[in-house]
């Protein structure tokens, strides 16, 4: 398989149906001249999302935002889009992509079932076990500039996190270390999937851009 | 929050940066989930019922408590922390995040609180204080903290004490948006004004709002409040809803709004649609449509002045 990469300058959108989508939004826009991004755009409606090249899913309450879609004829665009358009969903947006999730609200909710993991909700708890930690990301090697150490500040809020792999072609590119020595794995926080990605933690919550670059280097290999 | 930094060995206390750090880092964990709130709307609810009715709607966080304001109101008497269990209850009910009130400077409500694992604390105004001066020094906590405020100064004030998200006071209980909207426009005035003051009159400035500088410095810079700002007090509409968010807020509570309405689950549905569309009025006028009685409401003009949440908080 040969890899085209598109160079041109791309329009990116974030979902804007609640959650913490201005904080991608100004990283985008921080990137655009030298990532050549045209123009960053805020999705709520069919018309938008029909204008972008790549899409990112925020963080936030993904039973919320599936509601939202839903009732606002959001559900089923999103579906055709992501199965084929790049995509990045960050943690609430990591459980709509997923093709399963577990604890959730009662009555189940809606996802937009393309990335093949299962996905737990609140695996680490409630808000008091949020956390951060730093932890070198071999995968971000491509956008770290030489010299610089790869390690990068994970933020965790209420986090879900991917516990089952059910598509061998899932790359896993960040493990939490093991927090007992009985745990023979740790938990699985980041995966790529073809044009998809998934990430439990909140890289818009940091001043480190090198989540979006990798996004959009991944975005352009998939156009 | 604040970037002063006491010189090394100027007495015996520790070197500052390790723990510093650390209170970064958790500042960073605390403010972030309101970060995730935003563009949502967070619903009293009494139980369990109410809390899946919420979730259902498409409440992003619901607020746990025993009497919603317009009862407490009405009822009078001395307004307190709700009931653990029932706070327990509606956390294993619902997937969203659960908020609680404890009373202005009750800290031991407010550790009771954070022991059962409840996701945020509301200090809050509409519980009868339990201290005449001081606020609970909220970066004694690992659960973050959501204040009201009625101006600048107090936003900050409450930030310096470790609030982690500030919302408007409003005047809780009436149905009435006026004083949330009086709020949020003095909070955003105060903080234009500051943004073309130079460093020498901030100092001024925040003597006049009664804010510490490092905080208003920081404010200045971002032209907004340092955390998420919420609207709150009085919001009972679809078209509250989006005015608040129109007015620059990041998402709205809707206290008595909802379950003090005819239909609860149809208007909750509605307002949650309005501040995600707060800025299409097409959208607007849909959602708005057949939501029938709204709640009665108290005009705030005819509240003594003893009767007003948000007099209460220093």
């Amino acid at each position: 398989m040969t890899i085209s990469i598109d160079s041109r300058p791309l329009n990116i959108g974030v979902l804007a149906l609640q959650g913490a989508f201005s904080e991608h939004v100004i990283v985008l826009n921080k990137l655009a001249n030298t990532e050549n991004i045209s123009k960053v755009i805020e999705v709520r409606t069919k018309e938008q999302l029909g204008s972008i090249d790549a899409l990112i899913i925020p963080g936030g309450e993904s039973t919320t935002m599936a509601l939202i879609a839903e009732r606002s004829g959001l559900i089923e665009p999103l579906r055709e889009f992501v199965k084929t358009k790049p995509t990045w969903g960050t943690c609430a947006g990591l459980i709509l992509l997923s093709h399963k999730a577990t604890n959730t609200k009662k009555n189940g909710q809606e996802l937009l079932g393309v990335l093949p993991v299962t996905v737990s909700r609140n695996k680490f708890g409630r808000q008091v076990d949020s956390f951060t930690i730093s932890l070198p990301s071999p995968c971000l090697d491509a956008v770290t500039e030489s010299g610089n150490s790869n390690s990068f500040p994970y933020v965790f809020i209420r986090a879900p996190c991917i516990i089952g792999i059910d598509d061998p072609l899932v790359q896993e590119l960040i493990v939490l270390p093991t927090s007992s020595p009985a745990e023979e794995k740790g938990d699985i926080v980041a995966v790529k999937y073809k044009h998809l990605l998934g990430t439990s933690f909140h890289p818009e919550l940091t001043n480190d851009n090198r989540w979006h670059q990798y996004f959009i280097n991944m975005a352009r290999e998939n156009i | 929050m604040s970037q002063f930094q006491a010189p090394q060995n100027l007495t015996s206390q520790a070197a500052v940066s390790a723990d510093s750090q650390a209170q970064a880092d958790s500042f960073k964990v605390k403010a972030g989930l309101a970060q995730m709130l935003k563009g949502g709307v967070i619903m009293d609810v009494v139980n369990v019922e109410q809390a899946r009715i919420a979730e259902e709607a498409g409440a992003c966080a619901v607020m746990a408590l025993e009497r919603v304001p317009a009862d407490i109101r009405k009822d009078g008497g001395v307004a307190r922390m709700s009931d653990p269990r029932m706070i327990k209850e509606i956390c294993e009910a619902v997937t969203i995040p659960v908020m609680a009130k404890v009373r202005i400077g009750h800290f031991v409500e407010a550790q009771i609180i954070e022991a059962i694992g409840t996701d945020y604390i509301d200090e809050s105004e509409v519980l009868t204080p339990a201290d005449d001066e001081h606020h609970i020094n909220k970066h004694d906590f690992k659960v973050p903290f959501v204040c009201g405020a009625r101006n600048l100064g107090e936003a900050l004030r409450r930030v310096a004490e470790g609030a982690a998200m500030i919302r408007t006071k409003g005047e809780a209980g009436t149905g009435d948006v006026v004083q949330a909207v009086r709020h949020n426009r003095t909070i955003e005035s105060q903080i234009r004004r500051a943004t073309t003051m130079t460093n020498q009159e901030l100092f001024t400035y925040a003597k006049e709002l009664g804010a510490p500088y490092e905080l208003l410095k920081e404010t200045a810079k971002l032209g907004r409040l340092p955390v998420v700002n919420f609207a709150a007090g009085g919001v009972a509409t679809p078209a509250d809803a989006a005015m608040m968010m129109q007015l620059g807020c990041d998402g709205v509570f809707v206290g008595s709004g909802i379950f003090k309405s005819g239909d609860p689950a149809k208007r909750a549905r509605a307002i949650v649609q309005a501040v995600t569309h707060f800025n299409d009025a097409k959208v607007l006028a849909e959602v708005s449509e057949d939501l029938g009685v709204p709640m009665v409401g108290i005009n705030c003009d005819s509240l003594q002045d003893k009767e007003r949440l948000e007099n209460r908080g220093w």
